[in-house]
C-alpha cells in the first residue's frame, strides 16, 4: 500500500512575526473561482457607481476681471500659465498654481479680441477693436519701467483674430482677409480673401505648420497655404461656424464650432462629407479646443455649458456646468491633458478636471492597479443596461433639460414628416441623406 | 547549427578572406577582453557549434562566426569555413582534451553545456543560445515553451466557433480580445508551476483493492499530523447526526436529532460552543464565515453566532427539512416539510423568493457550486432544477423509479449523483442533454451521496460508506469498484467532504467519524477566497470584500456565463424597432453606382450596362444560394425517420 495525505506545514501559510505581511497564495484554477462573469459584473456596477459619486470636475473659479472674459491662451512652455483677455481690454496672466492673478495689463481700448503666444513663450501677441495689433513681453517689466508693448502695429480694419504660427517668427490674423506677418515687419507680407465678409478666426495647422483654416460669417471655412498666395479651397455650411481647431495628432483633421448647435469633424482632403457630426449643445457653440491626445476635445456653448466628445462619437461623454456659470466664450484644453479652462460672459474663468472623477495627486501602485482594473471592468460591462444608465446620468440645468426635450420633440416630428413624404411620393424622389451629408452646402475649390 | 561546415580544407573564396580575418580578430580580442581563458573559449565554441553539425567534437572542422555583439541583432553568419589557420589549430588542439581545472565559470559551463542541447534536432532559429555582454550563454532561449494541455483549463473562449460576420472595427477588436485571453490562460498555466502542494493518493500494491485497505491501516502509514484528522466523536446520547464543514475547511458545526448543537475548530480540536437547543434538529449550516450557523429546528430556522447565542429566529421558514447556503449570492435556501424552498438573504435578513414546488415534502435538496441552482428530489423520482428568478423549475429530470433519496453535485458543475428507493446509484451528465452516464444497484440502496473537491464520490448505505473515485478532476467517478469503504458504529444520517483537506466528516447515529480519504481535496487553495490559515483581520476584510461584490439573486440561471454573451434576441429586435421607427435599413447595403470612367467610357448607355451587370450577379448569387438552401432542407426531410423516441431513451447507457 502506497498512501499520502495533504498535508499542509502552517509555517508556509502563516507569517513568521506580525511585521511580516500575510502570506496569500494563489490558485487561479477556475473551479475555484466560480462566478467568475456575475462577479465581474457587480463590480463594474460598483465601479460605475463610484465613478459616478467621485464626479466632482470644478476645481477654481479665477475672479478678477472686470468684464466678459473673450479670450484664453496657453503657455506653450509653462504649464502654470494662463493668459486671458476681457472684453474691456484688459489682459491679465494667470498663475495656476497659486490660482492667483500676476500680471494685468490695460493692452487695448474696447474688447481684447484674440490673443496668442509666440511658441517660445517668451511673449504674446493681441489684437483689439481699436484696430492694433501689439506684442507684448511674458515677463513683467521691471522696477521703475512703465508696461508697455515690444511692438503695435497700426491696421486698417479691426482684426478679430490672431494666432502664431508654430515654429516660424509668422503670425495670422483676421479681419476683413487673413493677413500674414513677419514678426519683423509692419506690414503684411500677404493678405487673403474670398468674399466679402468679417473673419471670425484663424487657426494655424500644428503638424503641417504652413497650413491654415479660417471661418467667416458667410458660413464658409476657408483652408490657405501660406506658401502661396491664393486660398486652398473653402466648404460652406448651413448656418456660421464661429471657430475652427486643428486636431493636433492628426494632421488633416479639424473640429468647427457651428451656430446650428452642431460640431462637425472634418478631413480637409474631403470637405464634402464630415468625418462626424458631434451633437448634444443646445445652443451656439462659440468656442472648441482639442486635447493634447488629439481623442477627445472639448466645446463651450452658449447654453452655459462645456461639453467634452470624444473625436469619433457623435454624442458628448460629459457635459459641465454650475448654476453661476453664463454663456461660455473660450475654452482651453491644458497641454498636459488634464484639465479644462474655460471664461465666460460673467468675468470668471473656471478650471475643470478633464476626468470628473479622476483622483489628483500623486497615486500608489495599488490605486494605481486598482484603477486601472476598475477601468477595464467598465469598458467590458459597458453595454449591459445598468451600467450603461449610471455612466450616462448626469443632472442638467432645468433650461437645458427643458431645451433638450423640446429639440427631441422637433427633430421627431421632421423626421416623421420627412418619412410621409418618401411615403407618398415616387420611389426615389424623396431621397435618403444622412445627418453628415445635410449639413455641408457646397465645396469650392 | 548556423552554416553547414565546408566539407574540404581549401581555403575560402579569395574576396571574403580579408574581412574574415578581421572578423576573428575582433572575436579574439572580444573574448580576450572579457577575461576568458583560451580553453574556455574553445571548449565553448566547440560545443555549440558541435551540437548542430552532428561532428564529433574534436574534429577540428569547426566554423567561426562572428560574434554576437549585444547592440547587433541577428548578425548573418560568416562565410562558412573562413577561417584562416593559427586559432583553428588551437582550437583543435585543445579540444579533446578533457576539461582540466575549472578556471573560470566552472558550475555554470557545466550547466550550460546540457541544457542547449535539448532541442538540437530542430534547429529553430529563434531558440538560437544568444551571447550576452558577459560571454555567458542563454540556457533557455527564445520564448518559453507554451503548456497547451494546462492552458486548456483557463481557456474561457470557444475557439470553434468562428468569429460573427462584422464590420473591421468590431472584428479587430474581437480579435485583440481574443488574442488576450489566449495570453491570459497561457500565463494561468505557466503559473501553475508555482503551486506548491501535490493532491494524495492511495495506491494498493500490485493487484491489492484499495477497498479492502482499512482505516486503522491508513491511519498507520500516514504522518502524525495526518493521523490526527482522524478520530471518531463518540455521542450515542443524541444521536444521529447532521454535520457541516464551513467554506474554508476548518470550522465543522453538528447538530444532533436531540438538540445538541455544537461548532468547533476541528483541526486544533477547539470547541467554539456547544449547546442544546432543546428542540429536534433537522439540519445545520455555517453562513458565509464560522461565525454564523444555521439550525433548522422541529418549528423554526435560527440563526446561532459562535459562541452559542441565539441572534435571529426566521419564523418565515417554518418546518425546514433542509439548508443549503450560496455563499457568493449570501442566499440561504431551506426546504421545508410544506413543500415551499425558500430563499433568505442572509445579507439583509430579507426573504427573496418562497417558491411552491407542489411536490409535497422536500427533504432532498442540493446546490449546485458552478450556478447556484438548486436541485430538489421528489418522491415521484424526478428531480427539479429552481432558480429565485423563475416561479417553474428550470428543468426536471426523472432520474429513478422510485423515490429519489440524496442528490449531489460536484464542483465543476458537470455531474450530478442521485440515490433513489429503486437502489440505484446514478450519475447525471448537466452539460445540456441532462443523460445519465453510469448506474449501480447498491444491495441497500445510498440514503446520502457527496461529491469532494477532486471529484469523488461517497454514498452512505446503512452504516456502510461507499468512496468512489475517478480518472482525475474533471472526470465522472466510475461506480464499478470502489476506492475506499468504511463500516461504522450506526446508521450514516450525514456526510460531506471536508473543503480543502483529506477528511470525509460522517455523521451517523453513533457520533461523528471523520475518515481519512486520500486525494479527496483540493491541494492548493486560493488565499483570496478561502483560506484556512487566515487570521481574524483577513477574514474580516474578505468578508468586506465579498460583501461589495455580492451577486443579485436574479443572475442566477443554468450557465453563469451568460452575462458575458452577446445578447442577439434583444438586439435583432432594437434594429427592428429602428428600422420601423426610421423608415428605411441604416445598414442596409447601398445599390450598386458605377464610378464614372475617363475617355468616353462613361457613356449612359455603358454606365446601364455595368449598373445591370452588377445587380445580375447580384441576384444569381441570390438564386444560387436559395437553391442550395432548398438542397440542404430536402436532404434534411429525406433522412431515414428514427424509431419513435421513448421516454426510457434518457436511461440508454
Amino acid at each position: 500500500m502506497k498512501v499520502k495525505m495533504l498535508s499542509r506545514n502552517p509555517d508556509d501559510y502563516v507569517r513568521e512575526t506580525k511585521l511580516d505581511i500575510q502570506r496569500v497564495p494563489r490558485n487561479y484554477d477556475p473551479t475555484l473561482h466560480p462566478f467568475e462573469v456575475p462577479r465581474e459584473y457587480v463590480r463594474a456596477l460598483n465601479a460605475t457607481k463610484l465613478e459616478r459619486v467621485f464626479a466632482k470636475p470644478f476645481l477654481a473659479s479665477l475672479d478678477g476681471h472686470r468684464d466678459g472674459v473673450n479670450c484664453l491662451a496657453k503657455h506653450p512652455k509653462s504649464l502654470t500659465t494662463v493668459l486671458s483677455g476681457a472684453c474691456d481690454g484688459e489682459v491679465k496672466i494667470w498663475n495656476l498654481t497659486k490660482r492667483k492673478c500676476v500680471r494685468t495689463i490695460q493692452a487695448h481700448e474696447g474688447f481684447v479680441r484674440g490673443i496668442c503666444t509666440r511658441f517660445c513663450g517668451t511673449s504674446f501677441f493681441t489684437v483689439g477693436d481699436d484696430k492694433t495689433v501689439k506684442q507684448w513681453k511674458m515677463d513683467g517689466p521691471g522696477y521703475g519701467e512703465e508696461e508697455e508693448p515690444l511692438h503695435t502695429i497700426l491696421g486698417k480694419t479691426v482684426y478679430t483674430g490672431i494666432d502664431h504660427h508654430w515654429k516660424d517668427p509668422a503670425f495670422a490674423t483676421c479681419g476683413q482677409q487673413v493677413d500674414i506677418w513677419d514678426e519683423q515687419r509692419t506690414n503684411p507680407i500677404c493678405s487673403m480673401n474670398w468674399g466679402f465678409d468679417s473673419i471670425s478666426s484663424v487657426k494655424f495647422n500644428p503638424i503641417e505648420t504652413y497650413l491654415l483654416g479660417s471661418c467667416a460669417s458667410d458660413r464658409n471655412i476657408v483652408l490657405y497655404d501660406m506658401r502661396q498666395a491664393t486660398p486652398l479651397k473653402k466648404v460652406v455650411l448651413d448656418m456660421r461656424t464661429n471657430t475652427i481647431c486643428w486636431n493636433p495628432m492628426e494632421a488633416f483633421h479639424f473640429t468647427a464650432a457651428n451656430e446650428d448647435y452642431n460640431l462637425y469633424t472634418f478631413d480637409m482632403r474631403a470637405l464634402d462629407i464630415p468625418v462626424m457630426v458631434h451633437m448634444d449643445h443646445v445652443s451656439a457653440v462659440l468656442d472648441v479646443d482639442y486635447s493634447p491626445t488629439g481623442k477627445e476635445f472639448v466645446s463651450a456653448s452658449f447654453d452655459k455649458s462645456i461639453r467634452i466628445f470624444p473625436v469619433d462619437k457623435s454624442r458628448s461623454r460629459e457635459v459641465y456646468h454650475t448654476k453661476r456659470m453664463q454663456h461660455v466664450i473660450c475654452v482651453k484644453w491644458t497641454s498636459d491633458s488634464k484639465y479644462i479652462m474655460c471664461g465666460s460672459d460673467e468675468m470668471n474663468i473656471r478650471l475643470w478636471k478633464a476626468n470628473a472623477s479622476e483622483k489628483l495627486g500623486v497615486l500608489t501602485s495599488r490605486e494605481k492597479a486598482a484603477n486601472d482594473y476598475n477601468q477595464k471592468l467598465k469598458e467590458k460591462f459597458q453595454y449591459h443596461p445598468h451600467v450603461k444608465r449610471i455612466a450616462r446620468h448626469r443632472h442638467l440645468p432645468k433650461s437645458i433639460y427643458s431645451q433638450i426635450q423640446e429639440q427631441r420633440v422637433m427633430k421627431e416630428a421632421r423626421r416623421r414628416k420627412e418619412m410621409n413624404r418618401r411615403k407618398h411620393s415616387k420611389p426615389g424622389s424623396v431621397p435618403i441623406v444622412s445627418e453628415r451629408k445635410k449639413h455641408v452646402v457646397a465645396v469650392v475649390k | 547549427m548556423e552554416t553547414a561546415p565546408k566539407p574540404g580544407r581549401g581555403g575560402p573564396p579569395k574576396e571574403d578572406k580579408p574581412q574574415a580575418k578581421r572578423k576573428v580578430a575582433a572575436w579574439v580580442e572580444a573574448n580576450a577582453a572579457l577575461g576568458l581563458g583560451a580553453s574556455d573559449r574553445a571548449r565553448a565554441r566547440g560545443f555549440r557549434s558541435g551540437s548542430g553539425s552532428g561532428l564529433p567534437i574534436g574534429l577540428g572542422l569547426r566554423v567561426r562566426r562572428k560574434p554576437q555583439r549585444y547592440w547587433e541583432g541577428e548578425a548573418p553568419p560568416a562565410a562558412a569555413g573562413a577561417s584562416p589557420g593559427p586559432p583553428r589549430k588551437k582550437a583543435r588542439t585543445r579540444e579533446p582534451r578533457p576539461p582540466r581545472s575549472k578556471s573560470a565559470h566552472p558550475a555554470k559551463k557545466s550547466r550550460l553545456r546540457q541544457k542547449p542541447r535539448a532541442p538540437k534536432d530542430a534547429p529553430d532559429p529563434k531558440r538560437r543560445p544568444q551571447r550576452t555582454l558577459s560571454g555567458a550563454q542563454d540556457p533557455f532561449p527564445g520564448p518559453a515553451p507554451a503548456p497547451v494541455e494546462g492552458a486548456r483549463k483557463f481557456c474561457r473562449i470557444d475557439k470553434s466557433r468562428t468569429l460573427p460576420h462584422s464590420k473591421p472595427k468590431t472584428r479587430s477588436k474581437l480579435e485583440t480580445a481574443e488574442a488576450q485571453e489566449e495570453e491570459a490562460s497561457v500565463r494561468a498555466a505557466r503559473a501553475e508551476l508555482l503551486l506548491t502542494e501535490e493532491p494524495g493518493f492511495l495506491e494498493g500494491e500490485d493487484g491489492e483493492d484499495t477497498a479492502k485497505i482499512l482505516q486503522t491501516d491508513v491511519v498507520g502509514a500516514v504522518d502524525i499530523a495526518s493521523a490526527a484528522k482522524h478520530f471518531d466523536l463518540n455521542l450515542r446520547q443524541f444521536g444521529p447526526y447532521r454535520l457541516n464543514y464551513s467554506r474554508t475547511g476548518r470550522h465543522l458545526a453538528l447538530g444532533g436529532r436531540r438538540g445538541h448543537v455544537a461548532a468547533l475548530d476541528w483541526v486544533t480540536k477547539k470547541l467554539m460552543c456547544e449547546i442544546n437547543v432543546m428542540e429536534a434538529v433537522q439540519d445545520i449550516h455555517f453562513l458565509h464565515s464560522e461565525a454564523l450557523l444555521a439550525v433548522a429546528q422541529n418549528r423554526w430556522l435560527y440563526i446561532y453566532d459562535n459562541q452559542g447565542i441565539e441572534l435571529h429566529c426566521i419564523r418565515r421558514c417554518d418546518r425546514v427539512t433542509r439548508l443549503e447556503f450560496l455563499p457568493f449570492h449570501f442566499l440561504l435556501a431551506t426546504c421545508s416539510e410544506t413543500g415551499f424552498l425558500t430563499y433568505l438573504d442572509v445579507s439583509v435578513g430579507k426573504i427573496v423568493t418562497a417558491l411552491n414546488a407542489r411536490a409535497g415534502r422536500l427533504s432532498v435538496m442540493a446546490q449546485n457550486p458552478y450556478n447556484a441552482v438548486i436541485h430538489l428530489g421528489h418522491s415521484n423520482g424526478t428531480v427539479s432544477l429552481w432558480s429565485p428568478a423563475v416561479k417553474e423549475p428550470l428543468a426536471k429530470i426523472l432520474c429513478h423509479r422510485g423515490a429519489v433519496r440524496a442528490v449531489a453535485v460536484d464542483s465543476t458543475g458537470t455531474y450530478m449523483a442521485t440515490s433513489g428507493l429503486d437502489h440505484q446509484l446514478k450519475i447525471f451528465d448537466l452539460r445540456g442533454t441532462f443523460q445519465p452516464l453510469s448506474a449501480r444497484t447498491l444491495p441497500q440502496g445510498a440514503g446520502h451521496v457527496a461529491f469532494s473537491q477532486r471529484g469523488l464520490l461517497a454514498a452512505g448505505m446503512g452504516d456502510v460508506v461507499n468512496i468512489w473515485a475517478g480518472q482525475g478532476k474533471a472526470s465522472s467517478p466510475s461506480l464499478e469498484q470502489p476506492y475506499l469503504t468504511h463500516r461504522l458504529s450506526g446508521r450514516v444520517h450525514g456526510l460531506q467532504f471536508c473543503p480543502f483537506e483529506d477528511v470525509l466528516g460522517v455523521g451517523h447515529s453513533g457520533g461523528i467519524t471523520s475518515m481519512l480519504v486520500p486525494g479527496s481535496a483540493e491541494p492548493n487553495f486560493d488565499g483570496l477566497e478561502n483560506n484556512p490559515y487566515r487570521s481574524r483581520k483577513q477574514r474580516q476584510e474578505w468578508e468586506v470584500k465579498a460583501l461589495l461584490e455580492k451577486v443579485p439573486a436574479e443572475l442566477i440561471c443554468l450557465d453563469p456565463r451568460a452575462l458575458a454573451e452577446v445578447d442577439v434576441v434583444s438586439l435583432e429586435q432594437q434594429k427592428k424597432e429602428r428600422i420601423e421607427r426610421l423608415g428605411y435599413d441604416p445598414d442596409a447595403k447601398a445599390p450598386f453606382q458605377p464610378k464614372a470612367k475617363q475617355k468616353g467610357r462613361s457613356s449612359t448607355a455603358s454606365l446601364v450596362k455595368r449598373k445591370k451587370k452588377v445587380m445580375d450577379q447580384e441576384h444569381r448569387d441570390k438564386v444560387r444560394q436559395s437553391l442550395e438552401q432548398q438542397q440542404q432542407q430536402k436532404q434534411e426531410t429525406t433522412k431515414p425517420p428514427r424509431a419513435r423516441p421513448s421516454a426510457l431513451d434518457r436511461f440508454v447507457r
